[in-house]
């Protein structure tokens, strides 16, 4: 479902640039239920936005569904992110002006489905999530666990085959986290992708197939369905001396865990 | 993204903004509405001066002595000709088809005196033809008689202005005056009306014009008027007068005709490019809302920074980015116009009540005009803002990184 072949990513930080993704090579299949690990610093989001179609690579082959995604401009690109993956983020990124059923119907709206169809939908997703009496509720109205649920409601609304989420615990306490968990763990074992980014060993352990990064390379790939060749080409513990920053005063823009963020933190 | 979502997605943030909406809002009904009220405003005075000439009586052609031998200057005012236009002339040009009213006019300044007050004032020698064709009425008593075109009655007709100073407020009618070296009785006064064409029939007296030539002892007319069927050519009238004078004056074509049509033409031209000039000086205040718009819009992308990531993320494109924000400055704009011509509309109608001599009119491009403008810069000036928004990095708004 999934191919990515010798995928590159720098950024320019500051006068010097940083390599976030150093041929990064990685095949998952449909309903594969993945995490990613890592420290800060050492890709794993990059990776995830790249696989999201949000970022893309200087260099490499990525193809979704037999479809070569460099190839594509960014409206087939949009398109394709729209119907296919959903996203769900730390922060929840709900509207805050926008009631829940407002907010879950957004990427039925925006692919320009008529109003009876996304009625439909939206009091589906709301049952499978829970929420059937929440649909009116603005955010502020909303506990955490809600919020990320209402979010979770929102990734799979266009039923998409592959959700990422981008440590979805992170901002919730672990009642609330445990719900989430189940939310998806669900939604995966109905058959769609699930692939979690997440600093949390517990979260982390639960998926089936771990994948551990350190600068910008997989460092360790266990528990897939199927063989994954690019294991054997990849230089397992290569010690990347020449351009891999230390990642503890990395200032690539992607810390993922910022417990200090309060859980009521939509837009 | 259906266009009916976009409205309502748009509502949403006007009603979580409303008094940046309500701001820019009135930025731009200000705007429109001053297009339309100056414009008006222009329109207006065209209006007033076609009506100020049409009061002079529709269709008039003026005769002046002398030619206009030099192109591009002014009418002569006054007649350099050795031979004058004289009173034969007049009548032989009143027995041209389509001419029904012919005023001769002998025009000259006399002092005018009754008992110890006197007065300095053009007096015009006519005949009572010139009342009809100048469209002028009495208040009280009458005009020149038809025996005035042929006998030097010793009778005048009195301005307002000269009646009030010589007479103040008692009673002028059948009283003796003395016009430089005549005594004249007062036969009537004119109805107060307003200066037309620079001459103020206020101050002014009305004498027969034969006793204007004996006068002031010249034979020679000042101008004539005619006034001319509604239905003629005035073009063809104003060939057979020059064919008329030719034959009377030896082969000499040398006088000055002047339509009416022709002033008043020019004075359209004029009154017109005045109004496209008050239209583009008030365009500007339109331009002024324009970048109001763009920078609110600019602080608008910058605070939804994370929600455009996030509708990125969930499958808009830059595109669609691009077309919600643009449309957002669109929505404004019509909603601002709308409360703009409505406010211009009510003000002119208000105006119309309480000066309805002077009345404001739009012209017929006002409106769009406005609107024009109004779309155009609000497009200009929200597309920059838009492509910020649409070149986002999704990954980076996100995470609040921007």
């Amino acid at each position: 479902m999934i191919k990515l072949e010798k995928i590159n990513k720098t950024y320019q930080v500051g006068d010097s640039p940083l390599r976030a993704l150093a041929d990064v090579s990685l095949n998952i299949e449909p309903g594969e239920y993945l995490s990613i690990m890592g420290p800060s610093g050492s890709g794993k989001s990059t990776l995830l936005n790249m696989i999201g179609l949000l970022d893309r690579p200087d260099s490499g082959r990525y193809w979704f569904d037999q479809i070569a995604t460099e190839e594509l401009n960014e409206e087939r690109r949009a398109h394709l992110r729209g119907e296919n993956i959903g996203f769900i983020f730390q922060s929840f990124h709900l509207i805050n002006r926008l009631t829940a059923f407002e907010n879950i119907e957004l990427p039925m709206m925006l692919a320009g489905l008529p109003l009876k169809q996304r009625r439909i939908a939206v009091a589906d997703v709301l049952a499978m999530v829970g929420l059937s009496d929440r649909a009116s509720h603005k955010p502020n109205q909303l506990s955490g666990g809600q919020l990320q649920r209402v979010a979770i409601a929102r990734a799979i609304v266009m039923r998409p085959r592959l959700l990422l989420a981008d440590e979805p615990t992170g901002n919730l306490d672990s009642r609330s986290g445990a719900e989430v968990i189940d939310v998806l763990e669900k939604l995966n074992q109905d058959g769609i992708t699930l692939i979690t980014v997440t600093h949390d060993q517990k979260l982390g352990d639960r998926a089936r197939r771990h994948i551990r990064m350190v600068d910008g390379m997989i460092d360790r790939d266990q528990g897939g369905f199927s063989v994954t060749p690019e294991n054997s080409d990849m230089p397992e513990n290569s010690p990347e001396p020449e351009n891999s920053p230390e990642p503890k005063n990395s200032p690539e823009p992607k810390n993922s865990h910022q417990p200090t963020k309060s859980n009521d933190e939509t837009i | 993204m259906k266009l009916f979502d976009q409205l309502v997605f748009n509502r949403q943030v006007f009603l979580r903004h409303r008094v940046r909406t309500l701001l820019m809002l009135l930025a731009v009904a200000i705007g429109v509405a001053s297009v339309i009220l100056l414009t008006s405003l222009g329109e207006g005075a065209r209006g007033y001066v076609d009506r100020e000439f049409s009061a002079l009586g529709n269709r008039i052609l003026i005769v002046l002595p002398g030619r206009k031998e030099t192109t591009g200057g002014g009418p002569p005012m006054y007649g350099a000709s050795p031979r004058d236009l004289t009173l034969e002339d007049a009548n032989a040009l009143g027995r041209i088809p389509g001419v029904l009213a012919v005023a001769p006019i002998v025009a000259g300044t006399t002092t005018i005196s009754h008992s110890s007050r006197s007065r300095e004032v053009i007096t015009l020698g006519s005949t009572a033809a010139f009342f009809a064709v100048r469209q002028l009425q009495v208040g009280a008593g009458t005009l020149l008689s038809a025996r005035a075109e042929s006998e030097p009655l010793a009778v005048a007709v009195l301005g307002v202005k000269v009646k009030r100073e010589l007479f103040g407020s008692s009673r002028a009618l059948g009283q003796w005056v003395r016009v430089g070296d005549r005594r004249m009785r007062v036969v009537g006064v004119l109805e107060e009306r307003g200066e037309s064409l620079g001459l103020d029939m206020r101050d002014m007296l009305v004498i027969p014009v034969r006793t204007a030539e004996q006068l002031f002892d010249s034979p020679g007319l000042f101008r004539i008027l005619l006034d001319i069927a509604p239905s003629a050519d005035s073009d063809k009238i104003k060939e057979k007068i020059l064919n008329v004078i030719r034959k009377r004056h030896d082969g000499e074509e040398d006088v000055t005709v002047i339509s009416q049509d022709s002033m008043l033409a020019a004075f359209d031209n004029i009154l017109a490019t005045l109004t496209m000039a008050i239209a583009a000086i008030s365009s500007i205040s339109l331009l002024v809302a324009g970048i109001l718009i763009m920078n609110i819009s600019l602080i608008s992308v910058s605070q939804r920074r994370q929600e455009i990531g996030l509708l990125k993320a969930i499958g808009a494109s830059s595109r669609q980015i691009k077309q919600l924000f643009i449309g957002e400055s669109l929505m404004l704009i019509s909603m601002g116009s709308a409360v703009g011509i409505s406010f211009a509309f009510a003000l002119i109608a208000l105006f119309a009540g309480l000066w309805p001599s002077f009345p404001l009119q739009p012209p017929v491009w006002a409106v769009p005009a406005a609107l024009l403008v109004a779309f155009g810069t609000g497009l200009v000036f929200s597309i920059m803002p838009a492509k910020r928004a649409a070149a986002l990095d999704p990954v980076l708004a996100l995470r609040g990184m921007l």
